[in-house]
Parts: C-alpha cells; sequence; structure tokens
C-alpha cells in the first residue's frame, strides 16, 4: 500500500476491503494473480509484537484483575517459579517430560498401527469393509465423551492416558494414509507390475513411497490432536504432566500458571511441527514436483 | 516370423439402461520381428485400450493376445511400456530409476546399475545419472522412462503417446532417438502417437484406427524410417512430396472419423 508505483485506486489505502475488490497490479519478478503470493512473516511478527502489548496494556493499566488475565509479567514469574520449584512435587522438567513421553509414545504408536492400517485400507475393498465403520463411528467423539470408558476397561494408570491420546491421533493418520495410497499415479503402478512386480513390491516401492507426502501431513495433523487431548488424558489420577498442571492450578486459580502451561504445550507442539516440516523437507523434497 | 499375434480380439463394457459399448471390435493384428507398428486414429478409437490389452493391463472380451507363442494373461517383463507421463518415481534419481525394473526383478546391485548404466549411455543421460527426475526436462525424462523399459529386455515395446508432451523441436530429436534406439537393439515396437507426421516418421508399418466401434480401418506399410537411416536428414524426409501427399490422405480419413463423431 506504501507503493509509489502503484497506479491511482490501490494505492489509496481503503484497507483489505479494497483487495478484495480490485486486483493488485503486477510486480517485477512476481505472476499475477497467484492466490497468497507474497512475504507474510512481517504482518506476523507485528500482529504478535501488537497481541502482547495490548494484553501488557490492559493488564498494567488495571482494566482486568489479575485472577482472570494476570500480565505477561506475572507468567513469567510463574515460569521462573515453577522452574525453580517445580509444581505440587514434580519438578517443571518432569511435568514436561511426563507429558511429552505420553503424547509421543500414543504419536508413535498411532503411526505403527495407523500408517499400515490406511495403507491397508487403501489397497483392499476387505480392509476398508472391515475397518472403515468402526473408524469413522468413533472419529468425530470427543475424546472426553469415551474417557470414562477408557478408565472403566483400562484403570486408570498410564495406559488409558496414552490410549485415549493414541486413539485421537489414529484416526487422522489412517485417514492419511489411506488418501496417500490414492497419490501413486496409475502408470507408476503399472510400470512396476510390467516388470514382474508382486503386489507386496508395488506396496512397498510404489505406493508407501507416493503416500509419505500426505503421510507427513497426517502426522501433523495427528501430533495436534494429541496435544489437544492432553490435558482430558491428565484429567484423571495424573500427579504430574503439563495438562496436569494446568488443571490443578486452575482449580487453585492459579491463572498464571495456567497461561504458562497454556504456552508451555503450544511452544513444544510448535517446535514439533517445525521438525517435522524440517524432516520433510528432506525426506520429500520432491512434493508437489513429482 | 511371427512374434505378437492378435485374434479376433473385443472389448465391450456393459453400461447400465443401454447397449453395451464396443470399445473395440474384431481386431486383427501381428507385429513381427522388428516391427515398428504405430497406432493412429481419432479419440476414442480405442488405440490405448489395444496398447493396454497388449501390456496385459485388461482383459479383452473376445479374443486372444500371444507373445512368440504364450497366450497374455496379465502384466509381464517380456513387454515394456512406455508412459506418456507420470511413470517415473520422484524418490529415485535417474540411476535407480532407470534400474528400478531389475530391481523388482531380484538383480543385485552390481548387475543392475551395470545394466542400467549400458542404457544411460544409449539413451544419452550420463550426465544426469544422478539427477532428480523432477529436474529434468519433459524430453529427458522420456528418455528415462525409455531406458528403463529396455532394461528388462522386453520382447517389445509398448508406447503410448511417448512424445505427447514435448513441445515441437524436442519432439522431433526424440523421434531419432527413438529410432535409433529402435534400429540399435532390434525390439518391436508398438506406438501409439495422435501426430500424423510422427506416425508416418517412425512406423514400417502404420494402423489407422476409427471408433465406434473401435476398429482398424487402414493398414500401410511405410518406407520412411528406413529412407532416415540412409539419408539421416528428417526434415527432407517429411517434406517430401510423396511425405506429404500420404500426410494428407491419412489426415482425411482421421478428420472424416471426427465428422462422423459430431453427426451422433
Amino acid at each position: 500500500m506504501t507503493d509509489p508505483r502503484a497506479p491511482n485506486g490501490s494505492s489509496t489505502g481503503k484497507g483489505l476491503l479494497s483487495g478484495l475488490m480490485k486486483a493488485k497490479p503486477a510486480k517485477p519478478g512476481e505472476i499475477y494473480g497467484v492466490p497468497g503470493q507474497g512475504e507474510s512473516l512481517r504482518i506476523s511478527a507485528v500482529v504478535i509484537v501488537l497481541l502482547i502489548s495490548l494484553w501488557a496494556f490492559v493488564t498494567y493499566a488495571g482494566f482486568i484483575k489479575p485472577l482472570f488475565l494476570p500480565s505477561p509479567m506475572g507468567v513469567i514469574d510463574a515460569l521462573f517459579e515453577v522452574m525453580r520449584e517445580g509444581f505440587t512435587g514434580a519438578s517443571f522438567w518432569e511435568h514436561i517430560w511426563v507429558s511429552t513421553l505420553r503424547v509421543f509414545g500414543a504419536f508413535l504408536l498411532a503411526c505403527v498401527i495407523g500408517i499400515p492400517l490406511g495403507i491397508a485400507m487403501g489397497m483392499s475393498p476387505v480392509a476398508r469393509g472391515i475397518f472403515d465403520p468402526p473408524i469413522e463411528f468413533y472419529r468425530p467423539i470427543p475424546p472426553l465423551a469415551y474417557l470414562p470408558l477408557m478408565i472403566i476397561w483400562f484403570g486408570i494408570d498410564e495406559l488409558s492416558k496414552v490410549l485415549l491420546i493414541f486413539s485421537s491421533v489414529l484416526a487422522p493418520m489412517v485417514l492419511g494414509a489411506r488418501a496417500g495410497v490414492k497419490s501413486a499415479a496409475i502408470e507408476q503402478i503399472h510400470a512396476a507390475y510390467s516388470f514382474g512386480a508382486t503386489r507386496w513390491q508395488v506396496i512397498r516401492m510404489v505406493v508407501l513411497p507416493s503416500a509419505m507426502p500426505e503421510i507427513f501431513t497426517a502426522m501433523r495433523v495427528g501430533i495436534g490432536f494429541g496435544w489437544t487431548t492432553l490435558v482430558a488424558a491428565e484429567m484423571v489420577a495424573a500427579t504430574s504432566g503439563l495438562g496436569y498442571m494446568v488443571l490443578s492450578a486452575s482449580r487453585f486459580l492459579q491463572t498464571p500458571v495456567v497461561i504458562m502451561g497454556i504456552v508451555v504445550i503450544a511452544a513444544i507442539a510448535y517446535a514439533f511441527d517445525h521438525l517435522v516440516r524440517f524432516v520433510e523437507r528432506r525426506v520429500v523434497p520432491w512434493k508437489g514436483r513429482g | 516370423m511371427t512374434a505378437l499375434a492378435i485374434e479376433n480380439v473385443s472389448v465391450f463394457y456393459p453400461v447400465a439402461g443401454k447397449p453395451p459399448v464396443h470399445a473395440l471390435q474384431n481386431i486383427n493384428l501381428e507385429i513381427h520381428e522388428k516391427d515398428f507398428l504405430v497406432a493412429l486414429g481419432a479419440s476414442g478409437c480405442g488405440k490405448s485400450t489395444l496398447l493396454n490389452l497388449i501390456a496385459g493391463f485388461m482383459a479383452p472380451s473376445e479374443g486372444e493376445i500371444s507373445l512368440n507363442g504364450r497366450v497374455v494373461s496379465g502384466p509381464g517383463a517380456d513387454r515394456s511400456v512406455v508412459f506418456q507421463k507420470h511413470a517415473l518415481l520422484p524418490w529415485l534419481n535417474v540411476l535407480d530409476n532407470v534400474a528400478f525394473g531389475l530391481k523388482i526383478q531380484g538383480q543385485d546391485k552390481d548387475k543392475r546399475e551395470r545394466i542400467a548404466r549400458e542404457f544411460i549411455k544409449l539413451l544419452g543421460l550420463e550426465q544426469f545419472e544422478q539427477s532428480a527426475t523432477y529436474e529434468l526436462s519433459g524430453g529427458m525424462q522420456q528418455r528415462v522412462g525409455i531406458a528403463r523399459a529396455l532394461t528388462s529386455d522386453p520382447s517389445i515395446l509398448l508406447m503410448d503417446e511417448p512424445l505427447g508432451a514435448l513441445d515441437a523441436l524436442t519432439r522431433e530429436r526424440a523421434q531419432e532417438l527413438i529410432l535409433k534406439v529402435w534400429r540399435d537393439t532390434g525390439k518391436m515396437v508398438f506406438f501409439i502417437t495422435h501426430s500424423v507426421e510422427e506416425a508416418l516418421f517412425m512406423g514400417t508399418k502404420l494402423v489407422v484406427m476409427s471408433p465406434r466401434p473401435g476398429r482398424i480401418s487402414h493398414v500401410f506399410d511405410l518406407p520412411f524410417s528406413r529412407q532416415y537411416f540412409e539419408s539421416g536428414n528428417a526434415r527432407e524426409i517429411k517434406a517430401s512430396a510423396e511425405f506429404i501427399a500420404l500426410r494428407e490422405k491419412i489426415l482425411k480419413i482421421i478428420f472424416a472419423d471426427e465428422a462422423g463423431a459430431h453427426d451422433d
């Protein structure tokens, strides 16, 4: 909007709406009309700074009581305090370690079971016929709804917690792998069969590698679901974990710890997402170019 | 010596509430050793169906296809296919793509790389051995596909519009390259194209197909590829009076089929 070369009409700064009404002129080095073209990192940085400033402003100015929304410094203080002294008998790192173990344990289990299952469902009408009804039945149910059942069936120990998280990660993994089967072009499959490939060779050497981009996307979605379910999983009979920390802090109205816990969960999830994206670029550099 | 024999082959699909669609009706065709057979025709004439039958990707509703006396009942390494596109494996480099068929057949690494390098050399891909396939141009990608198809030493190469996605200049060069590969390897070729000029230039035998029902309407013997091997000048042959006269004759046949389609 501040580009002096922009022709009349689009440079008058009518805001976002004018962008919808009129296409922007082409700039050198850009292709006209590509959706979402351009840099967004700077805008995001500005938005983050603005949000934190707004947060600081309303809390320091006293518009909102610290009980409802503590100040940014209050949250940082809570972080340092928990890091120093732990929370309800467990150290900060132990809370992180326990939760990470639960989420990643469930995630790995969901990968080991979900990816072969999804591939099988994509490849075989029999497997699809068997597994489609149960998966489609449980998939839309919120994990909180079957948490009581998990506890009745699997007890209050680690097993029911990991299984609850696992159940929320499994569905996206299965669906992703199943959709990924369709990424293999029929020409690629025919080429393999022409060389005398067995069905198993086609799955291993053509279908599975072609499905990798979809599987990576499913991993990113799935691990997100896992963190979402963490708090529910740590609602019952937990003595440590980030979800447990957030829940019990909320019972004692320790709002700074609640917000700190949320930010820590978000930070770990974000870091892992970037790790997966990094691995993805290494493993499937051909994504979208094959 | 007869090598590939197609006898009384028909293909029809059942259509709900309508008479069945005849994709191919009563096809009889023989491809002999060192034949370069080109199939040409309006869209819907069943050329690709015929290729899929020979490859073993489809089964005929009636009739029989046999290669060297053995009835075709499914895909096999004696019939290699070069596809128009999308058939390379982007997670493998050029060398591994060419060696892919040998890997499936359980050859050890040394042997499959030695054979793959042989055909990489034949197709002029030596500098690209370690390249990713998606970094190559369309013409180079097709060379990789042809090299891969040759590694299993098939009796016949099935080419389904292999040059259809290439630009005009690359396409002419690729035609000459394929002819040389055909001459050097002595394989039978079944080649599908939409380009009349390409069909005339490359084939030793031209099969013109017509739609509704898909059938062979004309067969021509062609001299042009032999002339090319003698003179080495492709454009001169394509511009000769004999070539142009036959081209116009065949275009007339195909245009008549297309016009018939619009009367339906």
